[in-house]
């Protein structure tokens, strides 16, 4: 199946300059043998593409395993929530990955916590691995033919193709679906300031000491979410005569006391219903625009399981993490090769009746330096 | 509309009990596509409907059902997702959505959105020349529990459900399915009573007793099967004379992309 999916891909990098079409140029798939006729309109932005399903936009979560659980990608318009492992070690190295992906595809970015800077976390995205050289050379030196500069970047034979620009090579890994990230390396200044990234840090929108600071900072967010997706144009009530982008929005750490929730700390909160009214603000702010959402959440602090049950089922994806680290299980030879379990809580069937859920209950993962593998378990007694 | 279902209720389009109060209901499993079979149901009955869209967006559900409303008048949608927006995330010049204010403040209960109910249920004296004449109205709600959610009281909801019957069963003699999903087990273990779950069980067991069609849905016992995704209890309750009458009945289903069908248990496909 997944080798269906790369063939998808392949027909579906078109190149960037389709973008700029209108609206009336339906996106040329040759796949129709795996695409049901749906009315949707198809858009061609770089770094989706429709599902196999049922038609939806799908964009990568920059961890390819987890595209596929999630039925080949994260439908443009859903959150994805993750449910942190102990030490939002993991969880933290997903949403980077999901971010890193954003940069990759020059998809926009929306950036919030409350804990950290979101600076911080941008600073710490993984460097991606592409094929040919991705960073825009700076073009203010224009190179004569004499200039013995760069000697070994001297192209010796092809010399006319010298001064060519390479930025058309990052064009062609952006409308991949899908990329590979070294983990060891952070990705280069240029590359991640190439994004655009729209930044809600909390102590810059409320004072901590306001009495009103408990509910005010779930709303606080989900106004400055719908104003940058409005004035961006994000909105699909956006006239489509202009290009189209997708936003990428990753909320760090929703649920902790530092958003002045109380969900974490008591076990019968007072605002019990700040955060999933929240939750289904976004959703309505999603399904209306262009974007797609990645929230993390210490669910190991929360109590309340009936609450997690709400809380999941506002989000549409939802998946948890637990870490080995520090359990008895680290040094434990059944899970020696992994790094953790994660458990597929719930997914999405939107516009359809039936879910596609993943056929294996039991699944494992481990960060490798190039590639984050989520695999079934498979125990020693049943080979 | 799922032709195996209509068989198991023992109802068609062109035949239906009216003044009927169908509760739709799951724990831990998604019933949602049981809102999609009524929804083509009574579409097609041709009945005039009402649909409080609160958990999804219009998208989904025309998406599902392909033919959604293409006769004017026939169904009156009200996207929760949409109008909540206008309360939440206020702006100067954006008229703020009535139906939806118990968002901005969760004590005034439903008291709005009945208000909406009832302005659409009410099939106006006069209307112009050349109307459709439509069935009776029916009453659709997907989902309550998303109310409890958004912080409004359990009592306020089982009040609303209560003046949506008064309405729409007893006053117009229409039809009101509403869905209600719960968490957690049913004998709950823990000591403690968390709001959120009691909220929802309570909620469940007040609509068990005011509808006349119980459908639960919930995983299967024996745990995770990718052919069967889960069982069906259906319930009636009928008066027949004096005595009420109740008769339970346990279904399993499966869900496809266009439709479920359901069987009975030990009858999957996948078994025999």
């Amino acid at each position: 199946m997944l080798h269906n999916i790369d063939v998808i891909s392949s027909n579906m990098a078109a190149p960037v300059n389709s973008v700029g079409k209108t609206s009336a140029d339906r996106l040329q798939v040759n796949c129709t043998s795996f695409q049901k006729k749906t009315r949707s309109k198809l858009i061609s932005i770089p770094g989706t593409r429709p599902s196999v399903q049922n038609g939806q936009l799908l964009v990568s979560t920059g961890v390819t395993s987890l595209d596929y659980l999630l039925g080949g990608g994260l439908a443009v318009g859903t959150v994805l929530l993750i449910e942190e492992d102990r030490f939002d070690s993991y969880s933290r190295m997903i949403l980077k990955y999901f971010l890193a992906e954003g940069v990759v595809c020059r998809h926009e970015l929306f950036v919030a916590t409350a804990q950290d800077n979101p600076d911080e976390i941008l600073q710490e995205l993984p460097a991606p691995i592409l094929d040919d050289v991705a960073v825009p050379k700076p073009v203010e030196q224009p190179r004569l033919t004499g200039e013995p500069q760069d000697s070994l970047d001297a192209m010796k034979i092809a010399w006319r193709y010298q001064n060519l620009p390479k930025v058309q090579s990052a064009l062609a890994s952006s409308s991949r679906f899908g990329h590979y990230y070294d983990v060891s390396k952070t990705m280069e200044v240029e590359i991640r300031q190439a994004a655009k990234c729209h930044r809600f840090y909390l102590p810059d929108h409320i004072t901590p000491s306001s009495a009103a600071h408990r509910v005010e900072s779930y709303s606080a967010l989900l106004k400055s979410l719908q104003e940058v997706i409005h004035r961006e144009g994000f909105d699909l009530v956006t006239p489509m005569s202009k290009s189209r982008n997708i936003l990428r929005v990753g909320l760090h750490s929703l649920g902790s006391a530092l958003w002045g929730d109380d969900l974490c700390c008591h076990d019968k909160p007072r605002h019990s219903h700040a955060l999933t009214t929240f939750l289904y603000g976004l959703r309505a702010l999603l399904r209306s625009s262009l974007s797609v959402a990645v929230v993390t959440l210490p669910s190991h602090l929360i109590q309340d399981r009936a609450l997690m049950g709400n809380i999941t089922r506002l989000c549409d994806n939802a998946i948890a993490l637990e870490s080995f680290k520090g359990s008895e299980r680290e040094t434990n030879p059944l899970y020696k090769d992994y790094h953790g379990l994660l458990y597929v809580r719930q997914v999405p069937h939107l516009n359809c009746l039936a879910r596609q859920l993943p056929d294996h209950k039991d699944l494992a993962f481990k960060l490798k330096r190039k590639q984050f593998t989520i695999e079934t378990q498979i125990h020693p007694g049943t080979l | 509309m799922f032709t195996e279902l209509n068989s198991i209720l023992n109802t068609s389009p062109d035949s239906f009990t009216r003044g009927e109060f169908i509760l739709v209901s799951d724990r831990q499993s998604d019933a949602s596509f049981l809102i999609h079979h009524f929804l083509s149901f009574y579409l097609r009955a041709r009945c005039k409907v009402c649909f409080l869209g609160l958990a999804q967006s219009f998208c989904h559900y025309s998406a599902v059902s392909q033919r959604l409303a293409k006769e004017k008048g026939q169904l009156v949608f009200f996207e929760g997702l949409k109008e909540c927006l206008s309360v939440l995330t206020p702006k100067e010049n954006n008229v703020e959505s009535e139906a939806m204010n118990f968002l901005r403040d969760p004590p005034v209960g439903l008291r709005s959105l009945y208000e909406f109910v009832r302005s659409s249920v009410i099939v106006s004296d006069n209307m112009e020349e050349g109307a459709e004449q439509w069935g009776p109205s029916v009453l659709l709600v997907d989902d309550l529990s998303v109310l409890l959610s958004l912080g409004v009281d359990v009592g306020a909801v089982l009040d609303f459900s209560h003046y949506c019957r008064a309405l729409v069963c007893s006053q117009v003699q229409g039809n009101m399915v509403m869905l209600v999903r719960c968490n957690g087990e049913e004998d709950d273990d823990d000591d403690d009573d968390d709001d959120g779950d009691v909220g929802s069980d309570v909620l469940l067991k007040g609509l068990t007793h005011q509808c006349n069609l119980h459908l639960h849905v919930q995983g299967l016992p024996t745990g995770y099967c990718k052919d069967i995704h889960g069982q069906m209890e259906v319930c009636w309750k009928r008066r027949q004379g004096d005595a009420p009458h109740m008769q339970k009945n346990l279904f399993q289903y499966k869900v496809y992309d266009k439709g479920a069908s359901f069987f009975a248990r030990g009858t999957s496909s996948a078994v025999l």
